[in-house]
């Protein structure tokens, strides 16, 4: 189609292609520099106003960081806490949308129904919070992964990918004598990896970046997740649980901040590669047939 | 599994003396041929029951006064008397400006430029360009808030941040902009950009796709310029996808993001801070006002329903596809 391209044609490419650049630079750039800045001196960071590359290469606020007992725990507490909650997720998900796949189940349009309901209204925050008090789950990490164990959209589209799958397999598998619970777990789930696959991740990362949940339900400080300690640290800068003995040694209070953000984000950034190969084609499943 | 019981109703099915046990043996028939489906269901059932529709439930304390001993059964109603308290309370203007201000400067500001950095990607024709640019866009949206609002805090630290360096240099000022409650609109739509901008491309650049190519030929050979023919062909394009996306951003229009504005609010711009969503988080959590607070935040859940349902139907109107 670019038989003939003008010269203002061209021009507007080229600006663009540079434009475009920009933007992508841009938007990594505060990350570019607080990776940087986690491994400067003190000093550098409040001597040099930017920089993408440290003049003093420095291990100290990673040092200082892994040395307190406050953040080491939320550290540990929020990958625990991912983990359990993402396979917790994964496998409600899949036994509620695998029978809601089945067309001549009774009561199913009914719950289907139901869930998109609760897909539009919601008892909000107050009624959500009374409700996990009631159940006794405040302080219990139980509160960050059971209120969101299933999400109405994720279920409603692996459902929808369930009942794409060709009838055929199943009646196959029926035939030779297989049950059920045996269909789902030798048919269905081994076709359905990437799906799964795509959601575990992005279910993983909805607990990892969850805040609210904590600061509603944790009001017991050494109960924190990684996204509460950042905060504290960085809102604040007080540095709760100082674990630290030598009284003439005074931590690196910035540096501190850029080293929380960098072990907060690597997961993320870590994982996105995987992500990213999945997620177009799932938000495709889902708006097609969502 | 057992297809000799579903073969035995059949005979009794034939007289129907009484359909309700009738109904009620086919149930039974039904229930006992899929029982391993039902077990399966049975988790997410309970699931959807404790944990979505008992909130929807407790919702009823906005009408009552509840009492934490007595519970949400037992409290006395008072009708409308939480509302009526919220009306009239001069909270109530200044949370409404807030949080419609906050919305129609996300609504007025991210959302075209969302559309616009679409239509520029669409128009890269080299493949690993636009993939490279469209990778790194994507990224902000998978950090989590306390995250962007952390960088915030470093990149407008008082005295070594470099954007506050940078502006009040160019400025020729020295504004804290963390604290300065002017800043605090600004740097909110800064941070929605930043974090969702590149995100919100996917959806536009798959409609962009759908868009008829001979159309361009067409207007090629009519002699469009490039302009002229994002105008007339990409934009007409894509606008049922515009119109949708655009009731969907409407309906979470007082939906201004808990996480990231409590993130951002101190005690210096708490004035132009408060939206519903963290007004009900101070009143309800912090200070106990159950009811009161639960019935701001129905209030706010009722005019985004009917906020969805109006810019859906003014769409139809307009002989647009709406989104239902």
């Amino acid at each position: 189609m670019k038989i003939h391209n003008t010269t203002g044609g061209r021009i507007f490419d080229a600006a663009n292609y540079v434009f475009l650049v920009l933007i992508g630079v841009l938007t990594l750039l505060p990350f570019i520099y607080v990776f940087a800045g986690s491994f400067a001196t003190e000093a550098e960071i409040t001597r040099r106003a930017f920089f993408v590359w440290p003049e003093q290469f420095s291990l100290g606020s990673y040092e200082y960081i892994f040395s307190t007992q406050a953040f080491i725990r939320a550290l540990i507490t929020t990958v625990l806490v991912t983990a359990v909650g993402t396979v917790i997720q994964l496998i409600l998900t899949v036994t509620m949308a695998y029978p809601l796949a089945k067309r001549n189940l009774r009561g199913r349009q009914l719950i289907l129904s139901l869930v998109v309901f609760a897909m539009v209204f919601s008892g909000g925050m107050i009624p959500t919070f009374l409700l996990i008090k009631d159940l006794g789950l405040l302080n219990s990490y139980w509160a960050l992964i059971l209120p969101a164990a299933i999400n109405p959209f994720s279920l409603i589209i692996i459902k929808n990918f369930f009942q794409e799958l060709p009838a055929e397999l199943e009646e196959s598998a029926k035939m030779d004598g297989a049950t059920e619970i045996g269909i789902l777990w030798r048919i269905l789930l081994p076709l359905s990896k990437p799906v799964l696959a795509t959601f575990a991740l992005f279910y993983a990362v909805g607990i990892w970046n969850d805040f609210m949940s904590p600061l509603l339900y944790l009001s017991d400080n050494s109960k924190w997740t990684l996204q509460m300690y950042l905060r504290q640290v960085t809102a604040s800068s007080d540095l709760l649980g100082t674990g630290n003995v030598d009284p003439n040694y005074i931590p690196p209070e910035q540096g501190i901040k850029f080293a929380v953000i960098v072990v907060a984000t690597l997961p993320i950034l870590i994982f996105y590669p995987f992500l990213q190969k999945h997620f177009a084609k799932g938000m495709l499943i889902g708006s097609v047939k969502g | 599994m057992t297809t000799s019981t579903v073969d035995v109703k059949t005979p009794e099915q034939a007289p129907p003396p009484a359909p309700a046990p009738g109904r009620r043996r086919r149930f039974a028939v039904h229930f006992a041929h899929y029982k391993w489906l039902y077990l399966l269901l049975l988790p997410g059932v309970v699931y959807f029951a404790v944990f979505r529709y008992a909130p929807m439930y407790g919702v009823s304390i906005a009408f009552k006064d509840y009492v934490p001993f007595l519970g949400v059964n037992a409290s006395p109603w008072v009708g409308f008397q939480h509302f009526q308290d919220f009306f009239s309370n001069p909270d109530f203007g200044r949370l409404l400006g807030n949080t419609l201000i906050l919305a129609f400067l996300n609504l007025g500001i991210a959302f075209p430029l969302t559309i616009v950095l679409a239509l520029l990607l669409n128009e890269v024709r080299l493949s690993i360009l636009k993939r490279t640019v469209q990778t790194l866009v994507y990224i902000p949206h998978f950090l989590s808030w306390t995250i962007v609002a952390s960088l915030s805090f470093l990149l407008f630290a008082l005295d070594f941040g470099p954007l506050f360096l940078f502006i009040n240099s160019v400025l020729g000022t020295d504004i804290d902009f963390l604290s300065d409650p002017a800043w605090f609109r600004p740097l909110i739509v800064l941070q929605e950009i930043w974090k969702n901008t590149g995100w919100g491309t996917i959806i536009f650049l798959a409609a962009l796709a759908t868009v008829d190519q001979d159309q361009y030929e067409a207007a090629i050979i009519d002699g469009a310029g490039r302009f002229r023919r994002v105008w007339h062909i990409t934009l007409p394009g894509i606008r049922s996808t515009i119109i949708v996306m655009l009731i969907l951003a409407i309906g979470q229009m007082l939906n201004t993001g808990f996480e990231q504005i409590y993130l951002m609010t101190n005690a210096l711009n708490r004035d132009v801070a408060d939206v519903f969503d963290t007004y009900v988080y101070f009143v309800g959590i912090t200070q106990g006002a159950y009811s009161y607070s639960t019935a701001v935040g129905l209030f706010k859940s009722l005019v985004g329903i009917v906020l969805i349902f109006g810019t859906n139907a003014l769409a139809k109107r307009f002989n647009q596809s709406g989104l239902f």
